[in-house]
């Protein structure tokens, strides 16, 4: 194994956690602040790639797909939430999840009807594509790089928007107390709208940028969504910290296992056998890492509150 | 001890209609709606017991997919064994498969108990949002166990050619076997009812309610609750075991987080607490797939809006919106 | 849509005039396929397929009833149930994966029923657990691989790097490849099934220094793995069985997937007589181009037609050597069963070209000239 291989992994792993935290970001962001466990965030994901891979497919710009993702999964994210998700703060989880359960049916067989069931056609944008030379003499996809580079601007202006502005000044508020903030005035409905539209153009703007490396297509977001749940159960659910950590060690932890396990089994197994254990036991990684965590920690690595 | 209330009513009449029906199915000979009530019957068996760890306890499970697949896999594995005259092991004693229901029963319960003491050990641990992601991550570990591990079949599943034995009874007739799975869910809701009024019933619905009172009297909240998830997971062991032989066959699918969130449905669609909820769940669910998948492909639609509103409007699932009280708070 | 409801409509039309004018041998069909849910592109095509050489015959005797499995095992056996006790099907047929064929076959042959497999071949079927009552139209799970792996040695393939999701048909096709690719191996590679990232496996791709890689990646898998390959900069040829690179999801991956070889049963140039009428017909009727899946189909119906012709479906024996002669001409040429019932059959090698604004596939030539599954000499038939 050379050390180029090993820093690729490496890149890999954080690139898959990048994407995973901006999955993640908004789920967090929707339980800390109403307390509501979303399964349909995958759908909004798929919703963004959707929009992202018809509108780039009808004007041929990739750039105007990616602002139409955005655009289309926070305006899913609203009228879901304006329709259905405000009848359900006030619910048990369990109503949560079987109602946003109901609703990944809804999305996903709608969206079939509408689209059909064959993948759609989406692709990197000419500007972003093929590989690009790393010091170190290490060959890497600029696109990959690129969904690095975006991910952690993105983590940096949630950081900013929570930290600094008005806006974020009352999303922690409604993390702490509730009663509080509609008494100084604030038109807590509302927030909770853009709070989760916010999430949804997360998820969607993620669906867009994967889907153009991946296959745009019905169900595409049920993976990703139960990863997203790995990952802030990891880092703590409502912890926007907690997310991104999270994210990074699923990441890694997956990539490597993948890549890595295998290598193992090799060294006291034959070939054929030390790949498929090894491949099963990678496959299972993730999971036992949060089992693992939630075991000593079992509020997660970074507990919100309470 | 049980009155006459509306509810208890209803619930005798569910009971009725699901005996009634393969009869009807008989003598008009369309057996196929044997199968479809046998189906129902395993399915609220499954339900049955998820509404242990549920309804009664608050546990919201969302890995019981878990205990209905390993329940689905010793039935499977013993059969395979027993049709190939392969032992199951030989160290440090020799053990062989079996076609005996009765006994592939026992091994089914044993395995998703001793899971569940596992599982619940680590789950129980954690409260809230923790405790369903923490029971769907280690159904999803057994999930790609299964679809990765070759010896029974991976993703392929395996395949049970002859229904297993039960003394005294021809299995292969689909009103016999509809009869055998129909006594096995009426005993599961009279556990589950003699657990409900019994004072460890008391208990676990009052650590749902509040752990510190509970604690005070002396009263570990954590034992009360391994032992009603423990309960819960082997019913719905048990159904796994029915499911296998009702299909003559088993595959990773019964582990897969949908098979998580269908349970939940029939216990939700019923309503959440109630005895017989299970049921009434899972034959709408059934005939809701048998109807509505007939008529469109995009029938799954449909059952999203349907649950959506029941969740959104029905509290309290079909029986409580029929009984007009609603249970879960 | 609409296209879906003049289709519907057509077939209550159809199902209304046996109604009235039966003759004294109608046979019923019953198909199970995926039409919702992961995968349903491939039962789409085969029941589009199917159902494009039914309208053709026009044969009033014929009735197909088709419902959705949703790609679950539990829901095929139910279907299964079903149609078998409550429809009273002759046939039963439709199935996409081997996962589905294994819950369901065993038992519908064992109950007298005719299974004709459109899609999918598990080993099992093929070999020891044979049957009178089954029948492959479609291929055996190893034929493609194997064609490949023929292919492999002729130019010149000396350390191949293969790839395949870690579940039997994965172990499956990756065995086919090796029991005639002659080489050496790079690495043998087992991804979790229903990966969407490969980029752990393209950087170890990248440092294997192998001249080939033979991957077998179906549906959205193969989508992902392709795009995502197309942008890594690695540039090592890349060869499969036609299941990555067929006209389904040819549009879905683009012009990554351009150049790749790989081999199938069926190309839409082959130069057969029915050929060409099939493609065009149904591209008229459906608006796109067939896949080899909607050649299945079509294929599976015209046997059913066939057999129709000669023999009376009650009589079993009749019925069944009637199948087995496949009496009918093929988009693939004339068919021929071996002693398993399962197709022996030419694996040609494609290549995935640009013709106009569409991504197809070109023949290249033949990478086995009519080949057996490797199975057949365990069937006691």
């Amino acid at each position: 194994m050379t050390s180029a291989l090993f820093i690729e992994q490496l890149l890999n792993g954080l690139q898959f956690g990048v994407m995973l935290f901006l999955m993640a970001a908004g789920l967090t962001l929707v339980f800390g602040v109403m307390g509501l466990i979303n399964l349909a965030h995958g759908a909004l994901y798929m919703v963004g790639a959707f929009a992202c891979a018809t509108v780039a497919n009808f004007t041929g710009s990739f750039w105007l797909g990616l602002a139409a993702s955005i655009v289309a999964a926070a305006t899913a994210g609203a009228i879901v939430e304006l329709v259905v998700i405000r009848r359900l703060y006030k619910r048990d989880h369990l109503d949560q999840v079987l109602a946003t359960f109901a609703l990944i049916l809804i999305f996903s067989e709608g969206t079939r009807w509408v689209f059909g069931s064959f993948p759609l056609y989406l692709n990197v944008p000419d500007l972003l594509s093929g590989p690009v030379m790393l010091p170190g003499g290490i060959q890497y996809s600029l696109y990959r790089l690129a969904i690095i580079v975006i991910g952690g601007l993105v983590a940096l202006g949630l950081y900013f928007l929570i930290a600094k502005t008005r806006l974020g000044i009352r999303i922690r508020a409604g993390e702490s107390d509730r009663e509080m903030i509609a008494a100084l005035g604030v038109d807590i409905r509302l927030l909770y709208t853009i709070v989760f539209a916010l999430g949804a153009a997360l998820a969607g703007f993620a669906g867009a940028l994967v889907g153009a490396i991946q296959s745009v297509q019905v169900g595409m977001g049920e993976p990703v969504l139960i990863l997203a749940f790995v990952v802030i159960v990891i880092g703590g659910i409502g912890s926007i910290k907690g997310a991104l950590v999270g994210a990074i060690l699923v990441g890694i932890v997956d990539t490597m296992g993948r890549f890595l396990l295998p290598m193992f089994f090799q060294l006291f197994m034959e070939n054929a056998q030390a790949n498929s254990v090894g491949s099963a036991l990678a496959s299972m990684s993730i999971y036992i890492l949060m089992a693992l965590v939630l075991i000593f920690k079992p509020k997660g690595l970074f507990p919100a509150h309470g | 001890m049980v009155k006459l209330t509306k509810e208890n009513s209803l619930n005798a009449l569910v009971a009725m209609t699901l005996l009634v029906v393969p009869f009807i199915a008989l003598a008009i000979d369309e057996p196929f709606y044997i199968t479809l009530a046998t189906r129902v019957a395993i399915f609220a068996l499954a339900g049955v017991g998820l509404n242990l760890a549920l309804g009664l306890g608050g546990l919201v499970s969302f890995g019981h997919a878990a205990f209905f697949g390993l329940g689905g896999y010793a039935a499977g594995i013993l059969a395979s064994h027993a049709l190939n005259y392969e032992p199951i092991f030989t160290v440090p004693f020799e053990v062989n498969g079996t076609t005996e229901m009765l006994i592939i029963w026992l091994v089914a319960i044993l395995v998703s108990g001793l899971a569940a003491l596992f599982i619940g050990l680590f789950s129980l641990r954690t409260t809230g949002v923790y405790f369903i992601m923490i029971t769907l991550a280690f159904a999803q570990m057994i999930y790609y166990f299964a679809i990765s591990w070759p010896a029974y079949g991976g993703e392929d599943g395996l395949s049970i050619y002859v229904r297993n034995k039960f003394p005294g009874v021809n299995t292969l007739d689909p009103l016999s076997f509809f009869l055998i799975a129909f006594c096995v869910l009426m005993l599961a809701v009279l556990l589950v009812f003699v657990l409900k009024n019994s004072r460890f019933g008391a208990a676990l619905q009052a650590a749902r309610q509040n752990d510190e009172r509970l604690s005070a009297v002396g009263i570990h909240p954590f034992n009360i609750r391994l032992t009603a998830f423990v309960v819960s997971a082997m019913i719905t062991g048990l159904a796994g075991a029915l499911y296998a032989d009702l299909n003559r066959f088993v595959s990773p699918n019964m582990f897969s987080w949908h098979t998580s969130g269908e349970i939940m449905i029939f216990v939700i669609l019923g309503g959440v607490g109630r005895m017989f909820g299970p049921i009434v769940g899972a034959a709408l669910f059934i005939l809701f797939e048998f109807v509505f998948g007939g008529l469109t492909e995009h029938w799954m639609l449909f059952l999203g809006l349907v649950l959506l509103v029941v969740v959104l409007f029905a509290r309290g699932g079909l029986i409580g919106f029929i009984t007009g009280k609603v249970r879960h708070e | 849509m609409s296209k879906l409801d003049i289709l519907k409509a057509s077939l209550v039309g159809l199902s209304l005039c046996v109604a009235t004018t039966a003759t004294a041998e109608p046979v019923k069909v019953g198909m199970i396929t995926t039409l919702s849910g992961g995968g349903s592109g491939l039962g789409i095509d085969v029941r589009d397929g199917f159902m494009l050489a039914v309208k053709q015959a026009g044969n009033k005797d014929l009735t197909v009833v088709i419902e959705d499995d949703a790609r679950k095992p539990g829901l095929a056996v139910q279907i299964a149930d079903k149609m078998i006790q409550s429809e009273k099907v002759d046939i039963l047929t439709g199935i996409i994966w081997s996962n589905l064929a294994m819950a369901v076959v065993p038992g519908a042959v064992a109950q007298g029923k005719f299974y004709i497999s459109p899609n999918a071949g598990p080993s099992q079927l093929a070999g020891k657990g044979c049957h009178p009552n089954y029948f492959n139209a479609s291929f055996q799970n190893d034929n493609l691989p194997e064609g490949m792996g023929a292919y492999a040695n002729k130019i010149g393939i000396k350390n191949s790097f293969i790839m395949a999701p870690n579940y039997p048909a994965g172990k499956d096709v990756l065995n086919g490849y090796k029991r005639f690719y002659k080489g050496k191996l790079a690495a043998e590679v087992y991804t979790k099934l229903g990966q969407t990232d490969y980029a752990a496996e393209i950087a170890q791709i990248r440092a294997s220094g192998a001249d080939s890689i033979f991957v077998f990646l179906p549906g959205g898998m193969g989508i992902s793995f392709m795009k995502q390959y197309a942008q890594s900069g690695v540039n090592i040829p890349v060869t499969g069985p036609a299941f990555s690179f067929d006209q389904g999801i040819l549009k879905a991956v683009g012009p990554s997937a351009v150049g790749v070889k790989n081999t199938s049963h069926w190309a839409k140039d082959l130069d057969f007589p029915a050929n060409k009428p099939f493609v065009t017909s149904f591209e008229a009727e459906y608006g796109r181009l067939p896949s080899l899946y909607a050649v299945q189909g079509f294929d599976t119906a015209n046997l059913i037609l066939s057999a129709m012709s000669k023999a009376s479906v009650k009589d079993m024996d009749a019925f069944r050597t009637a199948l087995k002669a496949a009496d009918f001409a093929s988009p693939r040429g004339k068919l021929k069963f071996g002693n398993n019932q399962h197709l022996i059959q030419t694996i040609y090698v494609r290549e995935v070209i640009k013709e106009g604004d569409i991504y197809t596939n070109k023949t290249e030539g033949i990478a086995l000239e009519n080949h057996q599954d490797a199975y057949a000499a365990q069937c006691k038939m």
